[in-house]
């Protein structure tokens, strides 16, 4: 099942990239890596999260934002599930503007469960400013792009068989930097990566670099990890209840699934005795 | 068949209240008893299923208005707020944007079924063009309701369509401003969308109720188009049909559980997920589904105005075709010339679609153009010269008849075999 679905998979996105005119034109599809979260019955993976929530503080959220997640989040059940007092502990790690207070100042305090990540910066003339550009909020990065769009996608066909790849074009962003080809001078302060959307040129300098970030669980922290790990946090900060939806999902579907074969005998029972 | 009920109720307090307000023999005559001709297909069932799908969408609207902001800065964040913190908010949102699509799949398949049955025709013309206003209605309901979140695709959609009005002669400027509350889409636009997306589902519902009075008045047409000639040709509405509609309601409310728990974002753009930005346009701005085939029509005509007036036209045909489908023959199965140009119209449908979904270059200008063209052919041409032209097959003396030759078929092809 697995090994069809890859291959299939394989075959769509060998067809998008023979195109001609999307290889010529637009950015490449994104890598298609696999997720433990892909398909009906996939689910996050604890540890990845907690990695992937690693790499975002350690290395994004010094220029992105993630402003819909809040702390308590990160202890919810379906997510990275920390520990209460590991939440706790991450919130007091940020300050946190609140107030005013009775003297009607604005004051800094350590940050609460209850709290949203703060930014880093105020606004996003302060961003483009400090940054030449102002990086996006990541909360919902992966929902936000398509990794693969073409012929395929105009028919929901690509979108339904191999999802819309926004973990795929986060990893491949993050993975995807080279050297410019030949010749090719982009503008002052950009990089090159044939995997970025409005590209190939990108504010963004590459991000990773092999052990720039210390795991908890000694899981070695090479490029290709982080950049897994912190694509499937994203996953995750863009579709929280992702599990709560696939579970009652099941629920919902077997139910119906029994209703309406007891309709149907009802159905036919009630019709049986006229000729229609 | 409406007025008073000869039924006598048991019950003194239902007695009571019906003498004084016949309500529940109204209801009993045209919910339980209503003779309703026996030999109805699935194909009948899409009206109980648009239904059910009305008031799917009232629930869940009425319920993500208490936690949504119509304001242009906090209704991307509440949206969100709605997806992360409201109890099952993902699930009522969920279900409510595609509840839109599942609303207009139905309501497509109940338009083509009457194309093809000749539901359209004497004496149901007032009842078809309804049923054309709803989907007008539905359709401003649908558009306004995806600006609402507030993303990059709802901004300039709601930037796109409404410009479309420009194209009128002399006012288009004006009028255009005075749809957007201002100089551009922005805080006032959103706010009177939200005022009318949460108004007009009731006028739906109101328009709904007059499509059902004008549907109990001649009663249903038939897979044959024969009249109802006798008790003979009837069941009862209950039990036959609420059961075989709920069967079906219930069959196509899996597939709608299907998109919702395990596709939510199908049907979607991804870049409405990017909260929107007057000042950068998308590379492609596209319509949802349900809206492709005249986004493609429009398109397809190089003037703005003509194009526009080409779309309008697409759906205001709809009001006329009990006149321009001549045929005396209702139903689609007794006309074989017709049934194959039902179905070009069909597929050519389902092309303007898959147009409207890719940019407006190369080839696909030409199919739109073609398919365009076919589409108004189809109706102003062929539908009035068929019904002139066209041998229709005998029909079945009454539905009975159909139903029992329907029955015989089988037993006279084995026959041979003994």
């Amino acid at each position: 099942m697995k090994l069809t679905i890859k291959i299939l998979t394989g075959l769509a996105l060998a067809a998008l990239m023979a195109s001609p005119a999307l290889a010529a034109e637009g950015p490449l599809p994104a890598k298609n890596i696999s997720y433990s979260f892909e398909g009906p019955f996939g689910v996050f993976s604890r540890e990845q999260l907690q990695r992937g929530y690693e790499v975002y503080k350690q290395v994004c959220s010094s220029c992105h934002s993630m402003r819909f997640v809040k702390f308590r989040n990160l202890g919810e059940p379906g997510g990275p599930e920390f520990s209460k007092d590991e939440v706790k502990a991450i919130a007091a790690g940020y300050e946190v503007t609140d107030g005013p207070n009775d003297q009607g100042e604005m004051y800094q305090r350590p940050g609460l469960p209850s709290d949203t990540f703060p930014s880093p910066f105020p606004n996003a003339q302060a961003a483009k400013a400090a940054l030449g550009a102002d990086p996006p909020d990541l909360s919902l990065i992966t929902k936000a792009r398509a990794g693969w769009e073409g012929k395929l996608s105009s028919l929901y066909l690509t979108k339904m068989f191999f999802g819309q790849g926004g973990p795929q074009y986060v990893y491949s962003v993050l993975t995807g930097f080279q050297d410019a080809p030949a010749g090719e001078k982009g503008p002052e302060g950009k990089y090159f990566n044939p995997y970025f959307k409005a590209g190939p040129w990108i504010s963004m300098p590459p991000p990773l670099s092999d052990g720039m970030v210390t795991y908890g669980d000694g899981t070695k922290a090479t490029v290709d990890q982080m950049a897994r790990d912190v694509s499937a946090f994203l996953a995750w900060t863009a579709e929280p209840k992702m599990e709560a939806r696939k579970r009652m999902g099941f629920e919902v579907l077997i139910y119906m699934a029994v209703l309406t074969v007891l309709l149907y005998l009802v159905k036919k029972a009630i019709w049986s005795d006229v000729e229609h | 068949m409406s007025g008073h009920s000869s039924y006598e109720f048991k019950n003194p307090v239902a007695r009571w209240l019906d003498s004084r307000l016949p309500i529940l023999s109204v209801a009993r005559a045209q919910a339980l008893d209503f003779p309703t001709p026996k030999n109805l297909n699935y194909w009948w069932t899409f009206g109980g299923i648009l239904a059910v799908m009305l008031v799917i969408q009232i629930v869940t609207g009425i319920v993500l208005v208490m936690h949504f902001t119509p304001e242009a800065s906090m209704a991307f964040d509440s949206t969100e707020h709605i997806m992360r913190d409201v109890n099952y908010g993902w699930l009522l949102r969920y279900m409510h944007s595609n509840g839109a699509s599942m609303f207009f799949l139905a309501v497509y398949i109940h338009i083509f079924r009457g194309i093809y049955y000749g539901s359209h025709k004497a004496p149901r013309e007032v009842l078809w063009m309804l049923g054309v206003i709803i989907l007008l209605v539905m359709m401003a309901t649908a558009f306004m309701g995806y600006v609402l979140p507030w993303g990059q695709m709802s901004f300039w959609a709601a930037k796109v369509i409404t410009n479309l009005f420009s194209a009128i002669p002399f006012f288009g400027e004006t009028i255009v401003t005075w749809l957007w509350g201002g100089f551009s889409v922005g805080n006032p636009t959103l706010q009177r969308f939200f005022s009318l997306h949460y108004l007009l589902p009731f006028v739906l519902a109101a328009l709904v109720f007059l499509h059902i009075w004008a549907l109990h008045v001649p009663g249903n047409n038939n897979p044959t188009g024969v009249e109802v000639k006798s008790g003979q040709d009837t069941v009862p509405f209950h039990p036959y049909y609420t059961m075989k509609d709920l069967f079906a309601i219930v069959a196509f409310l899996f597939v709608y559980a299907l998109l919702v728990f395990f596709l939510p974002n199908l049907l979607g753009e991804a870049i409405n997920y990017v909260p929107a930005n007057p000042l950068q346009t998308p590379t492609h701005i596209v319509p949802e589904w349900y809206f492709l085939p005249y986004y493609a029509i429009l398109r397809s005509i190089p003037n703005k105005l003509l194009g526009v007036i080409a779309m309008f036209s697409s759906i205001l045909l709809l009001f006329v075709l009990p006149w321009l489908d001549t045929s005396k023959v209702r139903s689609g199965t007794y006309r074989p010339i017709f049934k194959q140009f039902f179905w070009l119209l069909v597929i050519d449908a389902i092309i303007l679609g898959i147009v409207g979904a890719n940019p407006p270059e190369g080839s696909w200008i030409i199919v739109g153009r073609i398919t365009t063209f076919w589409y108004f052919f189809t109706f102003l041409i062929i539908f009035p010269l068929l019904g002139l032209l066209e041998t229709p097959r005998p029909l079945p003396s009454s539905i009975s008849d159909a139903v029992l030759s329907k029955k015989k078929t089988p037993e006279s092809a084995a026959a041979p075999a003994e």
